[in-house]
């Protein structure tokens, strides 16, 4: 191939985007058992933010119907479960929304059984739901869903091992950088204490983040109960320095 | 920071309910021009296949483009999604229809080989791992890459570098992830 030089970025700046440090879990959390052999063992490699770093899908509207951001009306029949409403925003680390970003979800039944072939909960599983949930965030950075109340479950990582209730979530945000996937549990679970990816998490305040809030506003009477979570995505360097300067 | 971040959680090992895309696999249609495939299998440290990954890529348009508002040089062609989503099957396998990305300038100075970054998720990964996938028949641009270079065990930097898929289409490429273990690819903190 011959060598195609690009012209240079020419002093124009990227945006940067601070490393994240002591809010993810480790990869190698040996207490989850299924890390063992996945988890890489080698020190990562430092990249460089570059235009493929700072930049990402922009992906919305195109990939989502109205339909889906209601997982309780998409089967012909109600499904059976407590229905709640989950609604929260996407923010950076400035607190500035994320608008325009698409967040999809999955989780289980009320039951505890997820609509997947290899889950062999002996748990029924639900006609009237599948558990998948799309949706877009607004100008604001709002996001709202209709969905179940999904059950714990047992699995194998341990003797009597239960997975507190909770709904996976994936953001894209605006950049390579800011992808995110996680999990959001509920207030109260008596399970985060024997749950090795709740606790995978090493800071106690970091863990709370993950847990929703009720939230009796969001609550609609007579119908759903309603759940407040908001998602913090990484932001960039400006941001800080302008928050640093802020502090001063 | 006034809004301290939310941590990341594994994807489980039902993703395949909510994440895959009929598309996904397609950044372009497998028989459009130009089209390279881009395939392999992810491995844990024990060598066997992890059936329950998703593989996503990013990269640039052939030209350079992106077609992003923080790009400085200007937006490229929109309609090139340049984003690639592939569940892996029983086999940990996973394949990827693109075009071959142009190579970028370099937030230092140089010049980044053509790349295209990859995330993978995976029950027992508590959070994404980052990979780069290079092209092999580009070793002038993969010599002068800055992050190539930062790697200084060779063993290691070609980890990162796919090569020709003996049993596919002409010009089909083959990059395998290795999560852990002798041979593990090289991932990246981004």
């Amino acid at each position: 191939m011959t060598t195609h030089v690009p012209p240079a970025l020419g002093g124009l700046a990227l945006p940067s985007y601070p490393r994240p440090r002591g809010v993810h879990p480790p990869l190698d959390s040996p207490e989850y058992r299924s890390s063992l052999l996945r988890a890489p063992k080698r020190q990562l490699v430092p990249l460089p933010q570059g235009l493929t770093e700072v930049t990402g899908p922009l992906l919305g509207e195109e990939r989502v119907t109205a339909a889906d951001a209601d997982l309780t009306g998409r089967h012909g029949g109600e499904p059976l479960g407590e229905r709640i409403i989950v609604t929260g925003r996407v923010l950076d680390d400035g607190g500035r929304p994320v608008p325009d970003t698409l967040i999809e979800i999955w989780q289980a039944n009320a039951s505890g059984r997820y609509a997947h072939r290899v889950d062999d909960h002996p748990a029924p599983l639900d006609a009237n739901f599948d558990g998948v949930g799309r949706c877009v965030t607004d100008s604001g950075g709002r996001y709202r869903f209709i969905t179940i109340k999904p059950g714990a479950y047992p699995w194998r990582n341990h003797v009597n091992a239960w997975r507190p209730a909770h709904i996976h979530f994936s953001l894209f945000g605006r950049a390579f950088t800011q992808r995110l996937i996680t999990q959001m549990y509920f207030p109260g679970d008596p399970l985060f204490a024997q749950d090795p990816i709740f606790n995978s998490v090493p800071d106690r305040s970091a863990r709370e983040r993950m847990v929703a809030r009720f939230d009796l506003e969001v609550t609609q009477p007579d119908w759903a109960l309603g759940y407040q979570w908001d998602i913090v995505l990484r932001g960039t360097e400006a941001t800080v320095f302008e928050q640093e300067e802020a502090h001063r | 920071m006034t809004r301290p971040l939310t941590p990341s959680q594994t994807v489980g090992p039902f993703l395949a309910i909510g994440l895959p895309w009929p598309d996904g696999p397609y950044v372009v249609d497998d028989d459009a021009p130009e089209v390279i495939g881009i395939s392999g299998q992810v491995l844990d440290g024990a060598g066997e296949v992890v059936p329950d990954a998703l593989i996503e890529t990013w990269q640039a348009a052939p030209d350079g483009s992106f077609a992003h508002p923080d790009d400085p040089r200007g937006a490229g062609d929109a309609e090139f999604r340049r984003f690639g989503r592939c569940p892996t099957d029983a086999e940990g396998r996973y394949q990827i229809f693109t075009l071959r990305p142009g190579a970028l300038p370099a937030p230092g100075g140089g010049t980044e080989a053509p790349h295209l970054d990859v995330s993978i998720f995976a029950r027992g990964l508590l959070d994404r791992v980052v990979t780069r996938i290079y092209f092999p028949d580009e070793p002038a641009a993969n010599a002068a890459d800055p992050v190539l270079r930062s790697i200084d065990d060779p063993d290691r930097r070609a980890t990162l570098i796919a090569v020709a898929d003996q049993g596919g289409a002409p010009g089909a490429l083959r990059f395998d992830i290795r999560l852990q273990g002798g041979r593990e690819t090289v991932f990246f903190d981004v």
